[in-house]
């Protein structure tokens, strides 16, 4: 098993959090893991990127290389396009189409759509609604990585059981929120890719 | 043991408390921060009374270290590249006053520069301090080292240091943990002239790390982090540093390398298995994270020999950070053709906060400076420095910490009218005190802005050790109290901190204006803690 996985979006939108889920259950199988992310300046509402390496083999580089990514892994649409290089000729493109606007020339949305809907292999969604429906907004993430879920080859109850555990210290009911928002993420990216 | 999953940064610091070490010391800098980070929040380190403080400077910090290293335990001190700047006058007379409980000496190079205003290899202070120094490939070896560090520290009575880049330091893995050893006893020094360094002493103490040299020599001939691997292929052999090592295993799937290679991690250049590689292959391909140094060294002045080949000719580029792609290119791989990225994307850069006390200062700032046209403010290293870009594009300097007061004041020496520096709370306890004197003591013309929002921002919010201080600072050192002004940065205050703004430029003398409004970011934390403290409390009432 090998996932090379490109974490995408603004600093301060919490991709860490996705990066931590996969990462738990990535221990509790026994992977190796290796996970590059951006601290400092660019933390500061810019863009960011988490380069996350599972596999069943001794990973080498912290970095994933350019073209061999398996995966591109998005809350911000046009942010999901930025990695476009690393992402290989099998590779899927998840991607939050709610975009995040901190800058005066911020791409056309219809635009950013067609380039994201050109894409061989991709799931695009409003994360933030379904995370509405989940019961808050800022459980889009894991609206996210649900969507992300069936491309992970990884079981589902793994990452059920991680959210359990990186949420359970905050209490029952945010536990129960992110669970839902996991699963209509991962309902989501299984009609629609 | 299970591993633990942790950032390079992490791993040194868990390292350091499994080591025994007594204290840690540092300033906070990107990507050198989640070092002390991490001691200060372990609850272990607390157990074991370790030590974790955010110094005034790097310099300070150091000092702090090396005074803990004198009383005869084990310390460690931690900064990015450019803080080594700041502590090179200690750093390289520690290495003449030599240590006697291990010191480690931390530093985290910014290849690339994500975060830094240069990429200087820290490697090159190693030489020039004459001391060992460590290189580790992976979080594992970097915790490991560790240990070997302050090892080698006792065992020479010398400092060490600890070399890392941004993407060891950011970049988490599995790490095994050792058994834990106790921290040293206090013991003084044997020679209490050890640390003199009266002339005459420091002659006898110079000529001991020169007698040393041949012996750190030996370690990295010896050490198990130098390692030589056959390959048949002796066309090419390759030599991969730290890190380095990594991208190129990368490119070798089996991790079956068909040349021979030599990977080094530990400092000075160990001879036996480069000369080994240099007789058998036609050319060496010098693979590093950072300057050529090795290649240069390799290489020599006169390039008399084989070819050697790297970042100076250009087979890996001459800035910026390594990656499995450049090093693969090197390797006379066949390079894939990429997707390229769409041309709508726009660059995101980063940007102040919303609500950041900073953008009214600099809005007010702008309006105070608009008669008098652009290029007369001096800046500093913080998140203010994000104001050089649009919409504010308020600054004109960034150069080292402290810089704004000094320029100002040569600036307003050459005539410059109005000469306007701007500098953090932090980054003005940092280094710009000693500046502020200078131009009180010659009534320099200078408005100095000292933004204060209580926290070293940039970092992520460590305690400034300007908190409360910075009037009575200014008062010492004779600024003039009717020309030290605080402002409450909002927007609703915004005429009238312009009008006082107007009114201190205009001011032929030195003022302070000292814009305090406590930061965002840290502001959020603190009530976020504070509703969860509340909530726990509510709790605890329901249960009871």
């Amino acid at each position: 098993m090998k996932k090379d996985i490109i974490l995408a979006g603004v600093g301060g939108q919490g991709i860490l959090s996705i990066a931590a889920t996969i990462g738990y259950a990535a221990v509790e199988l026994g992977l190796y893991l290796k996970q590059a992310e951006v601290h400092g300046m660019s933390q500061r509402g810019g863009d960011v990127q988490s380069h996350l390496r599972l596999s069943s083999n001794e990973i080498a580089s912290d970095l994933i290389p350019r073209g061999k990514a398996d995966m591109i892994i998005s809350v911000e649409p046009m942010e999901s396009l930025r990695y476009l290089p690393y992402l290989g000729k099998e590779g899927w493109l998840i991607t939050n189409t709610k975009p995040f606007i901190n800058i005066p020339n911020y791409p056309d949305q219809e635009k950013v759509m067609q380039e994201i809907e050109s894409q061989p292999r991709y799931v695009a969604l409003d994360a933030e609604a379904l995370a509405d429906e989940a019961g808050s907004k800022k459980s889009a993430n894991m609206v996210i990585l649900g969507a992300a879920s069936p491309f992970l080859d990884m079981d589902f109850e793994k990452l059920e059981n991680a959210i359990r555990f990186i949420f359970g210290k905050k209490g029952e009911e945010l536990v129960d929120i992110n669970l839902k928002a996991l699963r209509s993420g991962r309902k989501f990216a299984q009609e629609n890719k | 043991m299970q591993k633990s999953l942790l950032l390079g940064d992490e791993a040194i610091a868990q390292a350091g408390i499994d080591a025994g070490m007594s204290g840690i010391y540092a300033y906070p800098g990107t990507p050198s921060t989640e070092i002390t980070e991490y001691v200060r929040v372990s609850k272990e380190a607390k157990e074991k009374g370790v030590v974790a403080s955010w110094c005034a400077n790097e310099k300070t910090a150091a000092e702090a270290a090396l005074g803990m290293s004198y009383a005869g335990k084990r310390t460690m001190t931690c900064m990015k590249h450019v803080g080594l700047n700041v502590a090179a006058d200690v750093f390289l007379n520690a290495s003449i006053t030599g240590a006697n409980g291990g010191i480690l000496f931390v530093v985290a190079d910014d290849p690339s520069m994500h975060s830094s205003q240069n990429e200087q290899d820290s490697r090159y202070y190693g030489k020039f301090a004459m001391i060992p120094v460590l290189e580790p490939s992976n979080q594992q070896e970097a915790y490991d080292m560790v240990h070997l560090g302050f090892e080698l520290s006792e065992k020479y009575k010398i400092p060490v240091m600890l070399r890392i880049t941004t993407r060891l330091a950011h970049s988490r893995s599995g790490v095994a943990r050792k058994q834990s050893r106790k921290q040293n006893q206090f013991k003084l020094p044997e020679n209490l002239r050890q640390f003199v360094l009266l002339p005459a002493i420091a002659r006898k103490q110079y000529q001991g790390l020169l007698n040393n040299q041949p012996l750190f020599q030996k370690e990295s001939e010896e050490s198990e982090y130098n390692t030589y691997t056959p390959g048949e292929d002796k066309t090419l052999g390759i030599v991969a540093c730290g890190l380095a090592y990594n991208y190129l295993m990368e490119n070798y799937p089996d991790r079956k390398v068909p040349h021979p290679v030599v990977k080094i991690c530990q400092y000075p250049l160990p001879h036996k298995h480069i000369d080994k590689l240099y007789e058998e292959c036609e050319k060496i391909l010098v693979l590093e994270e950072g300057y050529p140094i090795v290649e240069e060294m390799i290489k020599g002045f006169m390039d008399h020999g084989k070819p050697v080949t790297g970042r100076l000719d250009g087979a890996i580029p001459r800035a910026g950070e390594l990656n499995p792609n450049i090093v693969g290119k090197a390797l006379g791989f066949p390079q894939e053709k990429l997707a390229e990225i769409p041309s709508l994307v726009a660059s995101r850069p980063p940007s102040l906060c919303k609500g950041c006390s900073h953008i009214d200062s600099f809005l007010g700032l702008n309006e105070a400076l608009e008669s008098y046209g652009q290029g007369r403010v001096f800046s500093d290293i913080g998140c203010y420095t994000l104001s050089a870009l649009p919409p504010y594009e308020s600054i004109n300097t960034c150069v080292d910490m402290g810089a704004s007061i000094t320029m100002a004041k040569g600036a307003a020496d050459a005539g410059m009218k109005p000469s306007v520096a701007v500098i953090g709370d932090s980054t003005f306890t940092h280094s710009g005190i000693t500046g502020l004197l200078d131009a009180v003591n010659e009534k320099t013309n200078i408005t100095v802005f000292i933004l204060d929002n209580s926290t070293t921002g940039m970092t992520g919010g460590q305690p400034s050790s300007a908190y409360g201080k910075i009037e009575d600072i200014c008062r010492g050192i004779g600024v003039e109290e009717e020309h030290i002004r605080v402002l409450k940065p909002l927007r609703k205050h915004h005429e009238e901190n312009t009008r006082i703004m107007k009114e201190e430029l205009e001011y032929d003398g030195v003022s302070v204006i000292i814009p305090r409004r406590e930061c965002i970011q840290t502001l959020n934390k603190r009530m976020r803690q504070k509703f969860k403290e509340k909530e726990k409390a509510k709790a605890a009432n329901k249960n009871a």
